[in-house]
Protein backbone atom coordinates (compact mmCIF):
# COMPACT_ATOMS: atom_id res chain seq x y z
CA UNK A 1 0.00 0.00 0.00
CA UNK A 2 2.89 2.93 0.74
CA UNK A 3 4.91 1.40 -2.24
CA UNK A 4 1.71 2.03 -4.28
CA UNK A 5 1.42 5.32 -2.79
CA UNK A 6 4.80 6.45 -3.55
CA UNK A 7 4.85 4.69 -7.11
CA UNK A 8 1.63 6.82 -7.92
CA UNK A 9 3.53 9.88 -6.49
CA UNK A 10 5.73 9.58 -8.27
CA UNK A 11 4.35 9.30 -11.84
CA UNK A 12 2.46 12.37 -10.88
CA UNK A 13 5.05 14.02 -10.48
CA UNK A 14 7.02 13.10 -13.13
CA UNK A 15 3.74 13.78 -15.73
CA UNK A 16 3.49 17.38 -13.95
CA UNK A 17 7.68 18.16 -14.77
CA UNK A 18 6.88 16.48 -18.39
CA UNK A 19 3.74 19.19 -19.02
CA UNK A 20 6.02 21.78 -17.60
CA UNK A 21 9.34 20.80 -19.36
CA UNK A 22 7.93 20.14 -23.07
CA UNK A 23 7.42 23.13 -24.24
CA UNK A 24 10.81 23.97 -23.57
CA UNK A 25 12.52 21.36 -24.99
CA UNK A 26 10.38 22.03 -28.30
CA UNK A 27 11.45 25.10 -28.41
CA UNK A 28 15.20 24.56 -28.79
CA UNK A 29 14.42 21.61 -30.74
CA UNK A 30 12.63 23.59 -32.97
CA UNK A 31 15.46 26.62 -33.52
CA UNK A 32 17.56 23.67 -34.77
CA UNK A 33 14.70 23.03 -37.32
CA UNK A 34 13.31 23.69 -41.11
CA UNK A 35 10.10 25.40 -40.00
CA UNK A 36 8.47 22.25 -42.42
CA UNK A 37 9.91 19.48 -40.10
CA UNK A 38 8.66 21.76 -37.30
CA UNK A 39 4.79 21.27 -38.50
CA UNK A 40 5.72 17.84 -38.74
CA UNK A 41 6.24 17.27 -35.31
CA UNK A 42 9.91 16.67 -35.41
CA UNK A 43 11.00 16.42 -32.34
CA UNK A 44 15.18 15.91 -32.56
CA UNK A 45 17.66 18.47 -33.45
CA UNK A 46 18.37 19.41 -37.13
CA UNK A 47 21.08 21.19 -38.57
CA UNK A 48 19.01 24.23 -39.39
CA UNK A 49 19.91 26.43 -36.29
CA UNK A 50 22.56 28.71 -38.23
CA UNK A 51 20.49 28.88 -40.96
CA UNK A 52 17.62 30.15 -38.99
CA UNK A 53 19.55 32.43 -36.75
CA UNK A 54 21.06 34.18 -39.95
CA UNK A 55 17.62 34.43 -40.88
CA UNK A 56 16.22 35.88 -38.40
CA UNK A 57 18.71 38.59 -37.68
CA UNK A 58 18.86 39.39 -41.71
CA UNK A 59 14.98 39.47 -42.12
CA UNK A 60 13.61 40.77 -38.84
CA UNK A 61 14.43 43.87 -36.99
CA UNK A 62 15.03 42.20 -33.56
CA UNK A 63 17.93 44.05 -32.86
CA UNK A 64 16.51 47.12 -32.23
CA UNK A 65 13.80 45.68 -30.34
CA UNK A 66 16.45 44.15 -28.05
CA UNK A 67 17.82 47.31 -27.34
CA UNK A 68 14.51 49.29 -26.91
CA UNK A 69 13.61 46.89 -24.61
CA UNK A 70 17.05 46.51 -22.92
CA UNK A 71 17.19 50.40 -22.40
CA UNK A 72 13.47 50.31 -21.25
CA UNK A 73 14.05 47.61 -18.81
CA UNK A 74 17.37 48.90 -17.21
CA UNK A 75 16.16 52.71 -16.84
CA UNK A 76 12.99 51.31 -15.33
CA UNK A 77 14.65 49.15 -12.91
CA UNK A 78 16.84 51.70 -11.75
CA UNK A 79 14.54 54.56 -11.43
CA UNK A 80 12.43 51.87 -9.29
CA UNK A 81 14.61 50.59 -7.48
CA UNK A 82 15.80 54.58 -6.50
CA UNK A 83 12.47 55.44 -5.69
CA UNK A 84 10.96 52.89 -4.22
CA UNK A 85 13.66 51.96 -1.60
CA UNK A 86 13.78 55.60 -0.77
CA UNK A 87 10.00 56.15 -0.14
CA UNK A 88 10.14 52.41 1.55
CA UNK A 89 12.84 53.68 3.60
CA UNK A 90 10.93 56.89 4.21
CA UNK A 91 7.46 55.30 5.42
CA UNK A 92 9.40 52.86 7.96
CA UNK A 93 12.28 55.04 9.38
CA UNK A 94 11.03 58.33 9.37
CA UNK A 95 7.48 56.91 10.44
CA UNK A 96 4.78 59.47 11.23
CA UNK A 97 0.31 59.08 11.69
CA UNK A 98 0.21 61.19 8.16
CA UNK A 99 2.78 59.02 6.34
CA UNK A 100 0.90 55.80 7.89
CA UNK A 101 -2.32 56.92 6.24
CA UNK A 102 -0.82 57.99 2.94
CA UNK A 103 1.42 54.36 2.95
CA UNK A 104 -2.48 52.83 3.16
CA UNK A 105 -3.95 55.02 0.18
CA UNK A 106 -0.74 54.17 -2.05
CA UNK A 107 -1.80 50.12 -1.31
CA UNK A 108 -5.04 50.61 -2.44
CA UNK A 109 -3.46 51.66 -5.89
CA UNK A 110 -2.45 47.90 -6.37
CA UNK A 111 -5.57 46.91 -6.99
CA UNK A 112 -5.74 49.26 -9.92
CA UNK A 113 -6.46 47.29 -13.33
CA UNK A 114 -4.07 48.54 -15.59
CA UNK A 115 -6.48 48.24 -18.08
CA UNK A 116 -9.19 50.62 -16.06
CA UNK A 117 -6.57 53.74 -16.51
CA UNK A 118 -4.82 53.06 -19.94
CA UNK A 119 -6.80 55.23 -21.99
CA UNK A 120 -6.80 58.48 -19.44
CA UNK A 121 -2.88 57.53 -19.36
CA UNK A 122 -2.69 57.55 -23.28
CA UNK A 123 -4.73 60.82 -23.65
CA UNK A 124 -2.38 62.47 -20.71
CA UNK A 125 0.64 60.95 -23.05
CA UNK A 126 -1.24 62.78 -26.01
CA UNK A 127 -1.61 66.04 -24.20
CA UNK A 128 2.49 66.75 -23.68
CA UNK A 129 3.59 65.07 -27.09
CA UNK A 130 4.08 68.27 -28.61
CA UNK A 131 5.56 70.23 -25.59
CA UNK A 132 7.72 67.16 -24.52
CA UNK A 133 7.94 64.83 -27.42
CA UNK A 134 10.51 62.73 -25.01
CA UNK A 135 7.73 61.36 -23.12
CA UNK A 136 5.11 61.64 -25.64
CA UNK A 137 3.14 59.04 -27.22
CA UNK A 138 4.94 56.72 -29.24
CA UNK A 139 8.31 57.46 -26.92
CA UNK A 140 10.64 55.46 -24.78
CA UNK A 141 10.28 57.53 -21.85
CA UNK A 142 6.16 57.30 -21.65
CA UNK A 143 6.81 53.74 -21.73
CA UNK A 144 9.16 53.71 -18.58
CA UNK A 145 7.29 56.70 -16.45
CA UNK A 146 4.03 55.01 -15.46
CA UNK A 147 6.10 51.80 -14.22
CA UNK A 148 9.06 53.01 -12.82
CA UNK A 149 6.98 53.81 -9.64
CA UNK A 150 4.84 51.52 -8.03
CA UNK A 151 3.21 50.54 -4.84
CA UNK A 152 4.50 47.00 -4.63
CA UNK A 153 8.01 48.11 -5.06
CA UNK A 154 7.53 50.75 -2.07
CA UNK A 155 5.52 48.51 0.00
CA UNK A 156 8.65 45.63 -1.07
CA UNK A 157 11.21 48.06 0.44
CA UNK A 158 9.39 48.77 3.66
CA UNK A 159 8.52 44.86 4.33
CA UNK A 160 12.62 44.27 4.39
CA UNK A 161 13.21 47.78 5.91
CA UNK A 162 11.68 46.14 8.91
CA UNK A 163 14.52 44.10 9.79
CA UNK A 164 17.31 46.88 9.24
CA UNK A 165 18.79 47.63 12.32
CA UNK A 166 18.21 51.07 13.55
CA UNK A 167 21.00 51.82 15.39
CA UNK A 168 22.70 52.18 12.28
CA UNK A 169 20.45 54.93 11.35
CA UNK A 170 21.30 56.84 14.82
CA UNK A 171 25.33 56.15 14.33
CA UNK A 172 25.07 57.66 11.03
CA UNK A 173 23.30 60.96 12.53
CA UNK A 174 25.77 60.68 15.23
CA UNK A 175 29.09 60.53 12.56
CA UNK A 176 27.50 63.37 11.20
CA UNK A 177 26.31 62.10 7.94
CA UNK A 178 23.25 64.10 6.49
CA UNK A 179 19.64 62.04 6.29
CA UNK A 180 20.36 61.52 2.69
CA UNK A 181 23.62 60.44 3.59
CA UNK A 182 22.35 57.51 6.14
CA UNK A 183 20.63 56.68 3.07
CA UNK A 184 23.36 56.73 0.79
CA UNK A 185 26.03 55.06 2.26
CA UNK A 186 24.63 53.26 5.13
CA UNK A 187 21.07 51.96 3.99
CA UNK A 188 21.92 50.82 0.23
CA UNK A 189 24.92 49.09 1.05
CA UNK A 190 23.36 46.66 4.07
CA UNK A 191 20.36 46.29 1.67
CA UNK A 192 21.96 44.52 -1.36
CA UNK A 193 20.33 41.36 -1.15
CA UNK A 194 16.88 43.16 -1.03
CA UNK A 195 18.11 45.81 -4.23
CA UNK A 196 18.76 42.20 -5.88
CA UNK A 197 15.75 41.01 -5.51
CA UNK A 198 13.62 43.82 -6.28
CA UNK A 199 16.25 44.41 -9.69
CA UNK A 200 14.67 41.07 -11.00
CA UNK A 201 11.49 41.46 -10.12
CA UNK A 202 11.60 44.70 -11.92
CA UNK A 203 13.33 43.62 -14.61
CA UNK A 204 11.50 41.34 -15.43
CA UNK A 205 8.48 42.67 -15.29
CA UNK A 206 9.37 45.57 -17.39
CA UNK A 207 11.14 43.13 -20.36
CA UNK A 208 7.83 41.02 -20.44
CA UNK A 209 5.76 43.99 -20.17
CA UNK A 210 3.15 43.91 -23.50
CA UNK A 211 -0.17 46.28 -22.45
CA UNK A 212 1.30 49.30 -22.17
CA UNK A 213 3.87 49.67 -24.93
CA UNK A 214 1.14 47.92 -27.03
CA UNK A 215 -0.98 51.12 -26.29
CA UNK A 216 1.91 53.48 -26.54
CA UNK A 217 4.44 52.95 -29.14
CA UNK A 218 3.18 53.36 -32.53
CA UNK A 219 6.43 53.05 -35.21
CA UNK A 220 7.72 49.77 -35.64
CA UNK A 221 11.31 50.95 -35.03
CA UNK A 222 10.01 51.38 -31.31
CA UNK A 223 8.33 48.29 -31.01
CA UNK A 224 10.03 46.07 -28.02
CA UNK A 225 10.85 42.45 -27.81
CA UNK A 226 7.02 41.56 -26.60
CA UNK A 227 5.56 43.61 -29.13
CA UNK A 228 8.01 41.81 -32.13
CA UNK A 229 7.03 38.52 -30.84
CA UNK A 230 3.50 39.18 -31.04
CA UNK A 231 3.63 40.11 -34.39
CA UNK A 232 5.74 37.49 -35.62
CA UNK A 233 3.05 35.19 -33.61
CA UNK A 234 0.03 36.55 -35.63
CA UNK A 235 1.53 35.74 -39.22
CA UNK A 236 -0.09 33.96 -41.39
CA UNK A 237 2.76 32.14 -43.28
CA UNK A 238 4.92 31.81 -39.62
CA UNK A 239 8.38 30.67 -40.48
CA UNK A 240 8.16 28.34 -37.19
CA UNK A 241 12.05 27.78 -36.72
CA UNK A 242 12.76 31.57 -36.88
CA UNK A 243 9.99 32.37 -34.88
CA UNK A 244 10.93 30.13 -32.13
CA UNK A 245 14.40 31.43 -32.43
CA UNK A 246 13.65 34.95 -31.46
CA UNK A 247 11.41 32.94 -28.51
CA UNK A 248 14.29 31.83 -27.52
CA UNK A 249 16.12 35.09 -27.62
CA UNK A 250 13.56 36.92 -25.74
CA UNK A 251 13.52 34.90 -22.52
CA UNK A 252 17.47 33.54 -22.47
CA UNK A 253 18.03 37.02 -20.36
CA UNK A 254 14.79 36.39 -18.10
CA UNK A 255 15.89 32.59 -17.56
CA UNK A 256 19.28 34.03 -17.19
CA UNK A 257 18.53 35.68 -14.46
CA UNK A 258 16.37 33.10 -12.83
CA UNK A 259 19.35 30.34 -13.09
CA UNK A 260 21.99 32.70 -11.91
CA UNK A 261 20.06 33.76 -8.69
CA UNK A 262 17.54 32.00 -7.93
CA UNK A 263 17.71 32.57 -4.06
CA UNK A 264 17.41 36.31 -4.96
CA UNK A 265 14.33 35.75 -7.22
CA UNK A 266 12.21 33.59 -4.69
CA UNK A 267 13.71 35.61 -1.65
CA UNK A 268 11.72 38.54 -3.92
CA UNK A 269 8.80 36.59 -4.04
CA UNK A 270 8.86 36.23 -0.68
CA UNK A 271 9.59 39.65 0.29
CA UNK A 272 6.44 40.75 -0.60
CA UNK A 273 4.21 38.65 1.60
CA UNK A 274 5.91 38.38 4.53
CA UNK A 275 5.80 40.67 8.17
CA UNK B 1 25.61 62.04 22.91
CA UNK B 2 27.27 61.25 26.61
CA UNK B 3 28.98 58.12 25.26
CA UNK B 4 30.38 60.15 22.36
CA UNK B 5 32.21 62.84 25.08
CA UNK B 6 33.42 60.39 28.08
CA UNK B 7 35.08 58.30 24.96
CA UNK B 8 37.03 61.42 23.91
CA UNK B 9 39.01 62.49 26.75
CA UNK B 10 40.19 66.05 26.38
CA UNK B 11 38.88 68.90 27.74
CA UNK B 12 38.05 71.26 25.09
CA UNK B 13 36.96 69.30 22.75
CA UNK B 14 33.74 67.80 24.15
CA UNK B 15 32.13 71.34 25.16
CA UNK B 16 32.82 71.83 21.22
CA UNK B 17 30.88 68.53 20.41
CA UNK B 18 28.26 69.30 23.28
CA UNK B 19 27.36 72.62 21.42
CA UNK B 20 27.37 71.28 18.15
CA UNK B 21 25.42 68.36 18.77
CA UNK B 22 22.73 70.21 20.82
CA UNK B 23 22.71 72.35 17.29
CA UNK B 24 22.61 69.57 15.46
CA UNK B 25 19.78 68.10 17.67
CA UNK B 26 17.87 71.13 17.30
CA UNK B 27 17.66 71.27 13.57
CA UNK B 28 17.79 67.51 13.75
CA UNK B 29 14.40 67.37 15.11
CA UNK B 30 12.99 69.85 12.37
CA UNK B 31 15.21 68.72 9.78
CA UNK B 32 14.26 64.87 10.42
CA UNK B 33 10.45 65.76 10.13
CA UNK B 34 10.89 67.43 6.75
CA UNK B 35 13.20 64.72 5.54
CA UNK B 36 10.94 62.22 5.95
CA UNK B 37 8.44 63.76 3.97
CA UNK B 38 11.30 64.03 1.05
CA UNK B 39 12.14 60.54 0.72
CA UNK B 40 8.35 59.67 -0.37
CA UNK B 41 7.17 62.76 -1.93
CA UNK B 42 8.62 61.59 -5.82
CA UNK B 43 6.97 58.34 -5.28
CA UNK B 44 3.44 60.00 -3.68
CA UNK B 45 3.24 62.62 -7.03
CA UNK B 46 4.12 60.07 -9.44
CA UNK B 47 1.58 57.54 -8.40
CA UNK B 48 -1.18 60.13 -8.10
CA UNK B 49 -0.20 61.30 -11.01
CA UNK B 50 -0.08 57.90 -12.74
CA UNK B 51 -2.93 55.82 -10.89
CA UNK B 52 -4.84 57.82 -9.01
CA UNK B 53 -5.38 60.97 -11.12
CA UNK B 54 -6.16 58.59 -13.99
CA UNK B 55 -8.68 56.63 -12.06
CA UNK B 56 -11.01 59.96 -11.82
CA UNK B 57 -10.38 60.47 -15.65
CA UNK B 58 -11.49 57.50 -15.93
CA UNK B 59 -15.16 57.67 -13.47
CA UNK B 60 -15.65 61.20 -15.75
CA UNK B 61 -14.99 59.81 -19.18
CA UNK B 62 -17.79 56.80 -18.53
CA UNK B 63 -20.37 59.26 -18.36
CA UNK B 64 -19.06 60.90 -21.60
CA UNK B 65 -19.93 59.81 -24.82
CA UNK B 66 -18.23 60.38 -28.47
CA UNK B 67 -15.24 59.52 -31.01
CA UNK B 68 -12.17 60.14 -30.26
CA UNK B 69 -11.39 63.54 -28.60
CA UNK B 70 -15.02 64.85 -29.21
CA UNK B 71 -16.26 63.63 -25.94
CA UNK B 72 -19.35 65.33 -24.22
CA UNK B 73 -21.27 63.87 -21.06
CA UNK B 74 -24.27 62.19 -21.51
CA UNK B 75 -25.15 60.93 -18.32
CA UNK B 76 -25.97 57.60 -17.28
CA UNK B 77 -25.89 55.90 -21.62
CA UNK B 78 -22.64 54.45 -21.61
CA UNK B 79 -23.97 52.57 -18.57
CA UNK B 80 -27.08 51.38 -19.91
CA UNK B 81 -25.51 50.29 -23.09
CA UNK B 82 -23.74 48.14 -21.19
CA UNK B 83 -26.44 45.44 -20.15
CA UNK B 84 -27.38 45.30 -24.11
CA UNK B 85 -23.65 44.94 -25.64
CA UNK B 86 -23.70 41.41 -26.56
CA UNK B 87 -19.63 41.73 -26.64
CA UNK B 88 -19.62 42.84 -23.24
CA UNK B 89 -22.04 40.24 -22.36
CA UNK B 90 -19.34 37.60 -23.93
CA UNK B 91 -16.01 39.82 -22.30
CA UNK B 92 -18.10 39.23 -18.80
CA UNK B 93 -18.95 35.72 -19.30
CA UNK B 94 -15.70 34.64 -20.81
CA UNK B 95 -13.90 36.34 -18.22
CA UNK B 96 -15.89 34.93 -15.46
CA UNK B 97 -15.70 31.53 -16.80
CA UNK B 98 -11.40 31.53 -16.41
CA UNK B 99 -11.28 33.01 -13.53
CA UNK B 100 -13.78 30.48 -11.77
CA UNK B 101 -12.41 27.51 -12.87
CA UNK B 102 -8.43 28.66 -13.75
CA UNK B 103 -8.14 29.84 -10.33
CA UNK B 104 -9.32 27.27 -8.03
CA UNK B 105 -7.66 24.51 -10.64
CA UNK B 106 -4.47 26.39 -10.22
CA UNK B 107 -4.51 26.89 -6.26
CA UNK B 108 -5.53 22.91 -5.79
CA UNK B 109 -2.76 21.83 -7.89
CA UNK B 110 -0.18 24.21 -6.72
CA UNK B 111 -1.33 23.16 -2.92
CA UNK B 112 -1.08 19.37 -3.71
CA UNK B 113 2.29 19.62 -5.76
CA UNK B 114 3.77 21.79 -2.62
CA UNK B 115 2.41 19.17 -0.11
CA UNK B 116 4.08 16.16 -2.02
CA UNK B 117 7.43 18.42 -2.65
CA UNK B 118 7.73 19.16 0.83
CA UNK B 119 8.16 15.41 1.82
CA UNK B 120 11.98 15.03 2.76
CA UNK B 121 12.10 11.82 2.21
CA UNK B 122 11.39 12.26 -1.80
CA UNK B 123 14.05 11.74 -4.29
CA UNK B 124 14.84 14.10 -7.10
CA UNK B 125 12.55 17.24 -4.93
CA UNK B 126 15.17 20.09 -6.45
CA UNK B 127 14.68 18.46 -9.98
CA UNK B 128 10.59 18.50 -9.27
CA UNK B 129 11.08 21.89 -7.86
CA UNK B 130 12.90 23.87 -10.67
CA UNK B 131 10.82 22.15 -13.15
CA UNK B 132 6.98 22.94 -12.19
CA UNK B 133 8.29 25.85 -11.49
CA UNK B 134 10.26 26.63 -14.39
CA UNK B 135 6.94 28.01 -16.81
CA UNK B 136 7.80 31.11 -14.66
CA UNK B 137 10.51 32.86 -16.61
CA UNK B 138 8.81 33.11 -19.51
CA UNK B 139 7.01 36.07 -20.92
CA UNK B 140 3.61 35.95 -20.94
CA UNK B 141 3.30 36.72 -24.85
CA UNK B 142 6.44 34.49 -25.82
CA UNK B 143 4.58 31.42 -24.14
CA UNK B 144 1.06 32.44 -25.61
CA UNK B 145 2.86 32.24 -29.32
CA UNK B 146 3.94 28.94 -28.00
CA UNK B 147 0.74 27.78 -26.61
CA UNK B 148 -0.90 29.03 -30.19
CA UNK B 149 1.30 26.66 -32.52
CA UNK B 150 1.36 23.63 -29.39
CA UNK B 151 -2.50 23.79 -30.79
CA UNK B 152 -2.41 24.76 -33.91
CA UNK B 153 -4.34 22.57 -36.28
CA UNK B 154 -0.86 21.30 -37.62
CA UNK B 155 0.58 21.63 -33.74
CA UNK B 156 2.26 18.83 -31.66
CA UNK B 157 -0.31 18.16 -29.61
CA UNK B 158 -2.43 16.98 -32.47
CA UNK B 159 0.28 15.06 -34.32
CA UNK B 160 0.57 13.05 -30.63
CA UNK B 161 -3.06 12.61 -29.93
CA UNK B 162 -3.46 11.16 -33.82
CA UNK B 163 -0.18 9.44 -33.63
CA UNK B 164 -1.27 7.42 -30.63
CA UNK B 165 -4.98 6.84 -31.98
CA UNK B 166 -6.78 8.93 -29.52
CA UNK B 167 -8.75 10.97 -32.21
CA UNK B 168 -8.87 9.94 -36.07
CA UNK B 169 -8.54 13.44 -37.35
CA UNK B 170 -7.20 16.56 -35.94
CA UNK B 171 -8.69 18.78 -33.73
CA UNK B 172 -9.32 22.74 -34.34
CA UNK B 173 -8.49 23.58 -30.75
CA UNK B 174 -8.33 27.41 -31.54
CA UNK B 175 -11.30 27.48 -33.64
CA UNK B 176 -13.74 25.79 -31.54
CA UNK B 177 -15.55 27.97 -29.00
CA UNK B 178 -15.31 25.15 -25.88
CA UNK B 179 -11.74 23.82 -26.84
CA UNK B 180 -10.08 27.93 -27.40
CA UNK B 181 -11.07 28.37 -23.22
CA UNK B 182 -9.85 25.03 -22.24
CA UNK B 183 -6.74 25.85 -24.11
CA UNK B 184 -6.19 29.17 -22.67
CA UNK B 185 -7.10 27.77 -19.13
CA UNK B 186 -4.39 25.32 -19.79
CA UNK B 187 -2.13 28.12 -20.93
CA UNK B 188 -2.28 30.51 -17.78
CA UNK B 189 -2.65 27.11 -15.29
CA UNK B 190 0.89 25.91 -17.04
CA UNK B 191 2.68 29.56 -16.49
CA UNK B 192 1.10 30.28 -12.59
CA UNK B 193 0.83 27.16 -10.95
CA UNK B 194 4.65 27.03 -10.27
CA UNK B 195 4.40 30.31 -8.81
CA UNK B 196 2.37 29.88 -6.56
CA UNK B 197 3.62 26.39 -5.49
CA UNK B 198 6.84 27.93 -4.30
CA UNK B 199 4.73 30.68 -1.73
CA UNK B 200 3.30 27.23 -0.79
CA UNK B 201 6.69 25.53 -0.04
CA UNK B 202 8.25 28.51 1.99
CA UNK B 203 5.19 28.55 3.92
CA UNK B 204 4.93 24.59 4.63
CA UNK B 205 8.62 25.27 5.64
CA UNK B 206 7.67 27.16 8.92
CA UNK B 207 4.88 25.12 9.77
CA UNK B 208 5.82 22.71 13.08
CA UNK B 209 6.41 19.47 12.19
CA UNK B 210 5.43 18.07 15.50
CA UNK B 211 1.58 19.22 14.58
CA UNK B 212 1.97 16.41 11.72
CA UNK B 213 3.33 13.41 14.54
CA UNK B 214 0.92 14.48 17.02
CA UNK B 215 -2.06 13.86 14.27
CA UNK B 216 -0.38 10.90 12.97
CA UNK B 217 -0.30 9.44 16.62
CA UNK B 218 -3.71 10.54 16.47
CA UNK B 219 -4.49 7.99 14.03
CA UNK B 220 -5.02 11.19 11.50
CA UNK B 221 -3.95 9.92 7.89
CA UNK B 222 -2.35 12.04 4.79
CA UNK B 223 -5.69 12.96 3.24
CA UNK B 224 -6.76 14.42 6.95
CA UNK B 225 -3.10 15.74 7.35
CA UNK B 226 -3.98 18.03 4.62
CA UNK B 227 -7.22 19.59 4.90
CA UNK B 228 -6.94 19.45 8.99
CA UNK B 229 -3.77 20.64 8.96
CA UNK B 230 -2.13 21.67 5.82
CA UNK B 231 -4.64 24.19 4.82
CA UNK B 232 -6.20 25.82 7.97
CA UNK B 233 -2.19 26.42 8.57
CA UNK B 234 -1.70 27.77 4.99
CA UNK B 235 -4.82 29.91 5.14
CA UNK B 236 -3.16 33.49 5.37
CA UNK B 237 -0.67 32.65 2.03
CA UNK B 238 -3.60 30.68 0.02
CA UNK B 239 -5.72 34.00 0.53
CA UNK B 240 -3.22 36.13 -0.51
CA UNK B 241 -1.91 33.64 -3.81
CA UNK B 242 -5.94 33.89 -4.82
CA UNK B 243 -6.35 37.70 -4.28
CA UNK B 244 -3.89 38.10 -6.33
CA UNK B 245 -4.66 35.38 -8.68
CA UNK B 246 -7.80 36.36 -8.79
CA UNK B 247 -7.02 40.26 -9.86
CA UNK B 248 -4.55 39.25 -12.36
CA UNK B 249 -7.18 36.80 -14.00
CA UNK B 250 -9.46 39.62 -13.99
CA UNK B 251 -7.57 41.75 -15.89
CA UNK B 252 -5.93 38.62 -18.13
CA UNK B 253 -5.00 40.37 -21.76
CA UNK B 254 -1.53 39.19 -23.11
CA UNK B 255 -2.52 35.40 -23.79
CA UNK B 256 -6.05 36.08 -25.30
CA UNK B 257 -4.26 38.93 -27.58
CA UNK B 258 -1.53 36.11 -29.07
CA UNK B 259 -3.47 33.08 -28.47
CA UNK B 260 -6.99 33.20 -30.02
CA UNK B 261 -7.34 36.81 -30.03
CA UNK B 262 -10.60 36.95 -28.61
CA UNK B 263 -11.86 34.53 -31.30
CA UNK B 264 -13.51 32.21 -32.72
CA UNK B 265 -16.32 34.51 -33.03
CA UNK B 266 -15.79 36.87 -29.46
CA UNK B 267 -15.43 33.26 -27.79
CA UNK B 268 -12.52 34.03 -25.84
CA UNK B 269 -12.38 37.65 -25.28
CA UNK B 270 -12.02 39.34 -22.27
CA UNK B 271 -12.93 42.53 -20.36
CA UNK B 272 -9.57 43.83 -20.82
CA UNK B 273 -9.10 43.08 -24.60
CA UNK B 274 -12.37 44.58 -25.26
CA UNK B 275 -11.53 47.78 -23.79
CA UNK B 276 -8.24 47.71 -25.67
CA UNK B 277 -10.35 47.52 -28.90
CA UNK B 278 -12.42 49.85 -28.32
CA UNK B 279 -10.17 52.30 -27.65
CA UNK B 280 -7.61 51.61 -30.13
CA UNK B 281 -8.64 49.02 -32.74
CA UNK B 282 -12.39 50.59 -33.40
CA UNK B 283 -13.05 54.08 -33.99
CA UNK B 284 -12.01 55.08 -30.48
CA UNK B 285 -14.61 55.36 -27.83
CA UNK B 286 -12.96 56.47 -24.63
CA UNK B 287 -15.93 57.27 -22.72
CA UNK B 288 -17.84 53.33 -23.31
CA UNK B 289 -14.22 51.98 -23.07
CA UNK B 290 -13.96 53.62 -19.83
CA UNK B 291 -17.55 52.23 -18.64
CA UNK B 292 -16.40 48.80 -19.22
CA UNK B 293 -12.84 49.49 -17.18
CA UNK B 294 -14.46 50.23 -14.20
CA UNK B 295 -16.67 46.96 -14.58
CA UNK B 296 -13.34 45.37 -13.64
CA UNK B 297 -12.53 47.67 -11.03
CA UNK B 298 -15.89 46.94 -9.54
CA UNK B 299 -15.27 43.81 -9.96
CA UNK B 300 -11.77 43.45 -8.30
CA UNK B 301 -13.00 45.13 -5.15
CA UNK B 302 -16.13 43.00 -4.46
CA UNK B 303 -14.67 39.43 -5.15
CA UNK B 304 -11.47 40.96 -2.52
CA UNK B 305 -13.96 42.03 0.09
CA UNK B 306 -15.45 38.33 -0.18
CA UNK B 307 -12.24 36.39 -0.19
CA UNK B 308 -11.05 38.38 2.78
CA UNK B 309 -14.46 37.98 4.70
CA UNK B 310 -14.71 34.21 3.23
CA UNK B 311 -10.95 33.69 4.92
CA UNK B 312 -11.98 35.73 8.27
CA UNK B 313 -14.68 33.62 9.08
CA UNK B 314 -13.82 30.42 9.85
CA UNK B 315 -10.79 31.98 11.55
Amino acid sequence: MKNVKRIFIYVFLSLAAIVSIFPFLWMLVSITNKSVDVTQGRLLPGTHLIENMKTLFSTIDIVPALINSTIIAVITTVLTLLLASLAGYGFEIHRSRGKDIIFNILLLSMMIPFAAIMVPLYRMFGSISDTAPLIGIDSLGAVILPTATTAFFIFFFRQNTKMFPKDLVEAGRIDGLSELGVFFRIYMPTMKTTYAAAAIISFMNSWNNYLWPLVILQSPEKRTIPLLISNLGSSYSPDYGVIMSAIVIATLPTALVFFLMQKHFVAGMMGSVKG
Amino acid sequence: MSQQSTKKGEMDLPVRLRYKETKREKTGVYFKKKVGWLFIIISVIAITIFNFYPMVQAFLLSFQTGMGGNLEFTGLSNWQRLFGDPTFIAALTNTSIYLLIQVPLMIVLALFFSVLLNDPKLKFRGFFRIAIFLPCVTSLVAYSVIFKYLFGIDGIINIFLLNFGFISESINFLADPVWAKVVIILAITWRWTGYNMIFYLAALQNVDKSIYEAARIDGANSIQQFFQITVPMLKPIILFTSITSTIGTLQIFDEIVNITNGGPGNATISISQYIYNLSFEYTPDFGYASTVSYVIVILVVILSIIQFRVAGEKK
